[in-house]
């Protein structure tokens, strides 16, 4: 008779929550509608190879060759030449400023020591704060390398064909220590997305009842904690399941980011990852009287996830207090997760911690739900 | 009326309710003070007592919504701290304020319900349910579309579903039409006669006399239990009914006159009431012999009793 678990009371609870979906055909709209325009928004950034980058060029050497490698470049079409500098701190400048996203410098005696076969380095120095927006076009420059070599060069190596290249391109990222790729974007998204609607979707489905009213009914009712709980998560992880599922699937057919790793795995971590979400809007839920409440609160979460995940900036890059609180968020762990899975095509083994800490969050943070959770109205 | 029944605490009565010293307090404020009650099986109790006086937070304590301070005691035999989900099972609480899902239908609202009591036949209960209530056709219309007094109703069905053996009722006729309320009535003594115990808050004196008796809070104390006879013959107060032209005018003037506690105008109708009966014949002797205003000595009505009681419980309340 006081049984502290039903199936009965908690499909009672489940049904009832999917009817209240089927009817806020609002929320639902926008739990469909956030991730694709986050996406298309982002997407963009993504999606964009950029061409015809604004490059200065300080070439205090002049030539045959370096007037064939600043064609070659030119080539590309990645890079559009605005300005030809005759000092070195006018390049530095208009990098720092902003003015121009590349600045190379070609050093004085190219020339001579590329035909001595010393080896002479051109300087490439990216503005990477926007990695996106640096990448192709890096990579274009690494390409023509061998063919600028090849083709100047060939009279005079003809006896002996060189294999490495005459000249080496050094490339400086400035701004943007950990490189993050075009790539991660989609992961950390996902992730984002996943916060802040889930976060806020349960706070709102349990302060609605009460501000309502329909909360005094339930608790008058023989149902319990836990079955009102998972009543509240679980129709919510469909909900996350599908955003995910909308996510993955533009990011690998609009915008073909590579999927290295198994998606089966990806699935369990990404289920794991709501229902520590939701744990958090449900524990949120316990504490805020209204629905505005709620919602503030879960703001409250969803910057610091933002913030301190390394889905903004760079973790390692983030002072020691900062990374100790990121630790904790279940964002950061998802990225991770996330990204070592889509991108690098990561095994169970290398995410065995993150999963660990996802668990050990889920743990605590429905723990709290539940001492929380009052079953009167003192 | 049905027979006002005798005592309410005849030893061998099984008592549906059986509470002692209930005090109840939020940020410091007490709001029920001492709340005693005894209730045999089977009776319909009427609970009254002007907005604020507690007797919402009271049904609260009673179905283990609210934790009481202090005081002890049982509902339906069972303690009312330690077995408070056991008595929930078997206690239909109807809350003041409508509380099923408007965004669900009807037949959506009486389903969960009956899947929270895990009732067996339910399918066939629900369609029963649906069926008395008269709303079989429209059962998949949304909840939040019916009117007031269907939402009443509907809300009585809800929280009867599950057959409890008590029923709770905060105000369930608040802002229902008459005829709504007569229905609601006989449906409620339809529930008594298999045996339901009914306690039920209330503001209308008529639905107070289709009681079998009286509960009276004011300003969470209990003022007066027992039958609406009982009541009145147990509160020293004399009442006299002016009528006539005009007679309704005279309350502004007595009122504040020495030995007149209350004038209050009834239409036409004048009650003037005090609890010295000298003092009082006193008071309205100027005014008995005034042109065209009869005067009668008249028993005071359970409304006069209640005004008396209130205003005095607010003199030791302030
Ligand atoms: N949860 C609560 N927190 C603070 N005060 C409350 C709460 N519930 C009721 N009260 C106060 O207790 C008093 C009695 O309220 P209530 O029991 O609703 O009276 P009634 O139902 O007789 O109108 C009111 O003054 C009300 O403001
Ligand atoms: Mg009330």
């Amino acid at each position: 008779m006081k049984r502290p678990f039903s199936i009965t009371r908690l499909s009672a609870m489940l049904l009832k929550e999917f009817n209240h979906m089927r009817r806020d055909r609002t929320t639902m709209g926008m739990m469909v509608v956030i991730p694709l325009m986050q996406l298309i928004l982002f997407g963009f950034a993504i999606n964009t190879d950029p061409k015809a980058l604004p490059t200065a060029i300080y070439s205090a050497d002049t030539s045959e060759y370096t007037r064939d490698f600043t064609a070659a470049l030119v080539n590309t079409g990645y890079f559009h030449i605005v300005k030809e500098t005759r000092s070195q701190e006018h390049l530095d400048e208009m990098l720092t400023r902003g003015q121009v996203q590349f600045a190379i410098f070609i050093p004085e005696n190219f020339t001579r020591r590329l035909i001595k076969g010393e080896r002479p380095q051109i300087l490439v120095e990216a503005d990477a704060t926007d990695p996106v927006a640096t990448g192709s076009a890096i990579s274009a420059l690494n390409a023509i390398k061998p063919r600028v070599m090849t083709r100047d060069l060939k009279g005079i190596t003809m006896a002996n064909p060189p294999a490495p290249p005459a000249f080496d391109v050094v490339v400086h990222r400035r701004y943007n220590p950990e490189n993050i790729t075009q790539y991660n974007i989609v992961p950390g998204l996902m992730g984002v997305v996943l916060t802040m609607t889930l976060v806020m979707i349960t706070g709102l489905a349990v302060t609605r009842e009460r501000e309502r009213g329909t909360m005094e009914n339930l608790l008058a009712m023989p149902v319990r904690p836990m079955e009102v709980m998972l009543g509240k998560i679980l129709p919510y992880v469909l909900v996350g399941y599908i955003q995910a599922t909308i996510i993955l699937m533009a990011a690998a057919f609009l915008f073909r980011v590579p999927v290295e790793g198994s998606l089966t795995m990806l699935s369990g971590a990404t289920i794991l990852f709501m229902i520590a979400n939701l744990g958090v809007g449900f524990t949120f839920s316990t504490v805020a009287q209204n629905q505005l409440q709620a919602v503030q609160m879960t703001f409250f979460f969803f910057l610091p996830s933002v913030l301190l995940s390394g889905f903004m900036f760079p973790f390692r890059g983030m002072p020691v207090w900062a990374q100790a609180i990121g630790e904790i968020l279940p964002l950061t762990h998802f990225l991770r997760i996330a990204r070592g899975i889509l991108l690098k095509g990561s095994h169970f083994a290398d995410i065995q911690a993150d999963l660990l800490a996802l668990v050990a969050f889920v743990i605590v943070s429905t723990g709290i739900a539940m001492a929380r959770y009052r079953q009167t109205l003192d | 009326m049905t027979a006002a029944t005798a005592s309410a605490a005849r030893a061998d009565d099984p008592l549906a309710i059986d509470v002692h010293g209930l005090v109840k307090s939020f940020d410091g404020k007490v709001v029920v003070d001492d709340f005693s009650l005894a209730i045999p099986e089977g009776k319909i109790f009427g609970f009254l007592g002007p907005n604020g006086s507690g007797k919402t937070t009271t049904l609260r304590m009673l179905c283990g919504l609210l934790t009481p301070d202090s005081g002890e005691g049982t509902c339906l035999g069972l303690d009312l701290r330690d077995e408070a989900p056991l008595i929930k099972r078997q206690t239909g609480y109807m809350t003041q304020k409508f509380s099923l899902y408007e965004d669900l239908t009807i037949k959506e609202n009486l389903d969960f319900v009956a899947r929270l009591y895990e009732m067996d036949r339910r399918t066939e209960r629900v369609e029963e349910s649906l069926k008395h209530l008269g709303l079989y056709a429209r059962r998949d219309q949304q909840t939040g579309t019916l009117s007031g007094g269907w939402k009443q109703r509907l809300a009585l069905a809800a929280c009867t579903l599950h057959e409890p053996r008590l029923l709770l009722l905060d105000e369930p006729t608040a802002g229902v039409d008459p005829n709504a309320r007569r229905e609601f009535w006989d449906e409620i003594h339809a529930l008594a006669e298999t045996g339901i115990t009914v306690l039920v808050s209330t503001h209308y004196m008529d639905e107070a006399e289709r009681c079998h008796e009286i509960v009276y809070l004011a300003y969470g104390k209990l003022l007066a239990k027992g039958t609406i006879a009982n009541i009145i013959d147990n509160t020293a107060l004399y009442t006299w009914r002016a009528n006539g032209k005009n007679a309704d005018r005279l309350a502004s003037k007595l009122r504040g006159c020495d030995g007149v506690e209350m004038a209050v105008a009834f239409g036409a109708d004048l009650h003037v009431s005090g609890t010295d009966e000298a003092a009082l014949e006193a008071a309205i002797a100027p005014y008995r012999h005034e042109e065209g205003i009869e005067w009668f000595r008249h028993k005071p009505t359970l409304e006069d009793v209640f005004i008396h009681l209130t205003a005095g419980s607010k003199d030791n309340f302030s």
